[in-house]
């Protein structure tokens, strides 16, 4: 199978659609208002590499590249991979059911030609803890059969970016052992869009849920282009706790290029409070269905009627934070009365995380 | 603007105010500041108490600074040993009384009194159920004892008792007597007041830091809901007023509970029919102990409660009853109540390890053992004690009138506790061989050179420090108690530099709102409060919850977190905005504001003129550098 929508059980398989479709699929079963569409399975990718060789090929440009970290070797087997996988398109075995999936997908929006959003969904084996930031490429706004069959395409091929083949090796995973799903969704028409953490990303509190948002598409958020929106939300009770205006000064209107934002809307919230509380619930929930935090992408469609206009893009989970060690805030074997003689000499306990003083941590995608 | 050169003004750099000079010798001497105690005075840190004393304070009303920091100091330093918290000193400046913490440095000594803290007081936690059981039944004890009190009339002969009975003694001598029960008995409530206190906020900060550790952006609102009782004897003044009011809708009594006559009339209007007997036999059942309410905590003569004042408890009712009439329901369900508080609690244990989760249950089960205590005790002291304790005074008033000594019994309250002392001395022993007393000139002479004295200090607001601030205010009391913290000491310090368009206090209960404010100085201006107007005082009293349900917000000069009246306000889901210093000689009634009780932010909108009636002179607190 080389094709599966996200309304379909089997796409919630990690291990076959990667964790990006998966948690669509996952949403997509769970109720939450996702944008439709379909993942092109690790079993395509497999196929693609058995055509002309591939495999083999690949195999020994990484083989050549030893153990060492050099972003100039990697650079090389780039241009080489690049190169040589520019010569072989996806078999009609796999560009039909990529073109059928898009067909039902443009039948079920209504438009012909809908446009869409091409994103990595990377798999590999023993890679849970990796997230990929950002490593892989995400194009939107692609439309026509043929133009999705050519980014999936591009999709494979970005497998082997030097930056990418970097992170790996820092990471310690084998390239050859990555599997690329690709996201086929469609595209939203966002008068708003950002990311949501359902912890606070700067002090690892999980009783917040923090949401930075912009206008347009999100990639302005993601990619640092603007000073977003931020909001912070009480996950219990999901009370707004703090509204700050950014300042917004462009916006992607499509995934190109963008624009500017008129003076008297760069200081004006993007997200209604009704929306902030709404998308802090659906996070809350997915928390909940993945019972750890989580990292996601939503976006406020103005296509779509108020109340029924919040789409989540992805869901995955948070990773800094909820992999550091956390120890009770106060020393189990000093016992109560040394807690409360602590507290009220004004020195409570110490740190109650070891990922204390992790500042840099960014949202991935 | 930096640390060491800024700081409030020294006591003795202070002046006196118009009207007020000579106020420093109404008080005992050591409330006052004074050259021998200069160099202490000007190392200290000292901010306003105008949670206990919103107003300048008569000659023996400073009885209260006396009893509370005497309380206070002798728990924290002599009996439980805080370890690094020796209580607090005080004293009268203006008339207004002003405290600072006394901190232990002494490595040494910390350590010492950290060995005898924890053995003592963990006697105390792990005995808690039973030693408070006691301690209800010693504040019982302790209130009937006051109530036995009294100063029998000096008459020509003494009573045929004394023969009789054989006394062997003039029944003049319970007049001394009597007048030093009533000091030392108050004194000793105010040793009872302290038992605990110290002991329940250590208990609430422990689970308090755990929560900001393991939660570091935890609102301390959330803390508190986690805790606070749902059905504490806090809250049943204000559930008498509720139930009340919805017995005047069942019987159909709305349109003369709510109707705008003084209490007499209102009163008199409900003898008159079967139902309107019905509710007030209802009413008169609620009276005792549940009006022996004071508006405010009662550390002033003067204030009423509401059995004294009963248009304070028939405005509450006749508020509520109009709510009701609207449809509204303002029943407090306890078990969703309490339902609520739990969700909360299992949500927020949810989201740790198991690990924390077990030191989470620990402290919420240790803060809630002690958090009783701390909604409680006020009804104990501060209300039916207090009630008893002024009662008692008046009557000795009364009896100073009688011998022919004062002639009003308020002139009492001009004489300090010891000066008390010595007139009543001069009066049974000039009684007893039947000459006049021989002060009656001298003091009256005193007491009207002081009257308006005391008028010029209580027309003064009070600068809410002086002295050197420190860099950190760690004192966790100061910080609970009073929401005395580094950000509100630094702005009081630049206070004179802002442009007077917004200022800030403490998160007292969420949400933000917009208004007209309503500067009230005492519970007597309570009903010139309009529906959508927010409220401006002092402080915020739990027994104007009545009137929280007419303002839309509340902002105060003093109180923390967890101020009595701030744990009751957020209850009822009053935004409020606490401990800003000075928002009462800040703002003028009419002016608008946004307050957002969340940020603890109060902005001024406007500049609108001044309601001129609730008008009063400032002094501010310029910051000297």
């Amino acid at each position: 199978m080389f094709t599966v929508e996200f309304s379909n059980p089997a796409c919630q398989d990690v291990r076959e659609v990667g964790g990006k479709a998966a948690g669509l699929a996952e949403m997509t079963a769970a109720g939450l208002p996702v944008a439709p569409g379909f993942a092109v399975t690790a079993a395509a990718y497999r196929r693609y590499l058995d055509e002309a060789g591939l495999r083999p090929f690949t195999a020994g440009v990484l083989a050549g590249l030893g153990t060492e970290v050099n972003q100039a070797a990697f650079d090389d087997a780039e241009r080489t991979v690049v190169k040589r996988l520019g010569q072989v398109p996806l078999p009609e075995e796999i560009a039909a059911p990529i073109r059928d999936a898009y067909a039902q997908l443009c039948r079920d929006a209504g438009v012909a030609d809908v446009a869409v959003a091409v994103r990595s969904s990377a798999t590999a084996e023993d890679s849970v803890g990796a997230s990929f930031a950002g490593e892989f490429e995400t194009w939107v706004d692609i439309a026509g059969a043929e133009n999705v069959v050519a980014y999936v395409h591009k999709c494979y091929v970005s497998v082997f970016a030097g930056r990418v083949l970097s992170y790996l090796a820092e990471k310690r995973i084998d390239p050859n052992a990555i599997e690329m799903a690709v996201v086929i969704q469609k595209t939203v028409r966002a008068r708003s869009a950002g990311v949501m953490f359902t912890l606070s990303p700067t002090s690892g509190d999980r009783s917040k849920i923090v949401l930075e948002a912009s206008w347009g598409l999100g990639l302005s958020v993601v990619g640092g282009e603007v000073t977003p929106d931020r909001f912070v939300v009480e996950k219990i009770g999901l009370d707004i706790a703090e509204s700050s205006p950014g300042y917004k000064h462009i916006e992607y209107r499509r995934g190109d290029a963008p624009q500017e934002v008129a003076e008297e809307r760069r200081l004006m919230l993007c997200l209604t409070d009704d929306e902030v509380t709404a998308l802090a619930g659906m996070g809350k929930r997915l928390e909940k269905i993945h019972n750890s935090p989580q990292d996601i992408e939503f976006a406020v469609d103005e296509e779509l009627p108020d109340g029924n206009n919040l789409i989540l893009l992805q869901c995955r989970p948070e990773t800094v934070w909820s992999n550091a060690v956390r120890k009770p805030v106060f020393d189990a074997s000093a016992g109560m009365m040394s807690w409360i003689t602590g507290s009220i000499s004004g020195n409570p306990a110490t740190s109650a995380t070891d990922a204390a003083g992790v500042h840099n941590h960014s949202h991935q995608h | 603007m930096s640390h060491e050169t800024t700081r409030f003004p020294f006591f003795h750099e202070t002046k006196t105010l118009e009207g007020a000079k000579g106020w420093e010798s109404m008080y005992p001497y050591y409330l006052v500041p004074s050259e021998e105690t200069r160099e202490h005075e000007d190392a200290q840190f000292w901010f306003a108490d105008t949670m206990h004393w919103s107003r300048g304070c008569h000659p023996f009303d400073s009885i209260g600074a006396e009893a509370v920091y005497f309380g206070a100091g002798a728990f924290s330093t002599r009996i439980f040993a805080l370890p690094v918290s020796l209580g607090l000193d005080v004293r009268v400046v203006n008339g207004y009384v002003y405290i600072s913490p006394l901190a232990v440095t002494d490595p040494e000594r910390i350590q010492e009194r950290v060995a005898v803290f924890q053995e003592r007081a963990g006697y105390y936690y792990a005995n808690w159920d039973e030693l408070y059981g006691k301690w209800k039944s010693k504040m019982e004890g302790a209130v009937d004892s006051l109530r036995t009190i009294e100063f029998p009339r000096l008459t020509e002969y003494d009573p045929a008792e004394v023969v009789t009975e054989a006394r062997g003694r003039s029944s003049a001598m319970a007049v001394i007597e009597n007048y030093h029960r009533l000091i030392d008995e108050f004194f000793s409530i105010w040793q009872y007041h302290f038992e605990f206190l110290n002991l329940g906020y250590g208990g609430y900060i422990t689970f308090f830091q755990f929560c900001k550790q393991a939660f570091p952006l935890i609102s301390e609102q959330s803390i508190s809901r986690m805790v606070a009782g749902v059905d504490v004897l806090a809250f049943r003044p204000d559930d008498e007023l509720r139930k009340l009011a919805a017995l005047s809708h069942e019987l159909d009594l709305n349109a003369i509970i709510t109707s705008k006559g003084a209490p007499e009339a209102i009163l008199a209007a409900l003898a008159e029919s079967t139902n309107g007997r019905t509710w007030l036999a209802a009413f008169e059942e609620a009276k005792d102990p549940w009006f022996n309410y004071f508006a405010e905590y009662g550390f002033t003569h003067d204030q009423e409660t509401w059995a004294s004042d009963l248009s304070i408890p028939l405005q509450g009712i006749s508020r509520y009853a109009v709510k009701i009439a609207a449809g509204e329901d303002i029943s407090r369900p306890i078990g969703r109540l309490r339902d609520e508080r739990d969700e909360i609690v299992d949500e927020y244990r949810a989201l740790l390890t198991a690990d924390e989760a077990q030191q989470f249950d620990e402290l919420l089960g240790l803060a809630r053992k002690v958090f009783p205590y701390i909604e409680e005790h006020n009804i104990y002291v501060e209300h039916w004690s207090h009630n008893v304790f002024w009662d008692k005074a008046r009557e000795l008033g009364a009896f100073l009138v009688d011998a022919g000594f004062l002639t009003e019994a308020e002139d009492m309250f001009y004489l300090n506790r010891f000066e008390l002392d010595t007139v009543l001395a001069d009066v049974v022993q000039s009684w007893a061989i039947g000459v006049p007393a021989r002060g009656v000139s001298r003091w009256n002479t005193e007491i009207k050179r002081r009257k308006p004295i005391v008028a010029a200090l209580q027309a003064a607001s009070a600068p809410p420090a002086y002295g050197i601030p420190p860099q950190q205010v760690t004192d966790p009391f100061a910080v609970m108690n009073y929401g005395v913290t580094t950000d509100r000491v630094n702005d009081w310090l630049g206070a004179s530099d802002s442009d007077g368009n917004s200022f800030n206090g403490i998160p007292g209960s969420l949400g933000v709102v917009e208004g007209p404010v309503r500067v009230l100085r005492s519970e007597k201006d309570l009903p010139l409060l309009q529906p959508g107007e927010i409220l401006v005082a002092p402080i915020t009293a739990p027994s104007w919850a009545a009137a929280f349900s007419v303002a839309t917000g509340v902002i105060t000069d003093i109180g923390g977190m967890m101020c009595h009246a701030a744990i009751v306000c957020r209850e009822y889901g009053i935004p409020a905005v606490v401990g800003t210093g000075f928002a009462t000689a800040r703002l003028k009634t009419g002016q608008r504001v946004r307050i957002d009780g969340k940020a603890g932010t109060v902005v001024v909108l406007d500049t609108a003129d001044a309601d001129g009636a609730a008008e009063r002179d400032a002094v501010p607190a310029p910051a000297v550098r």
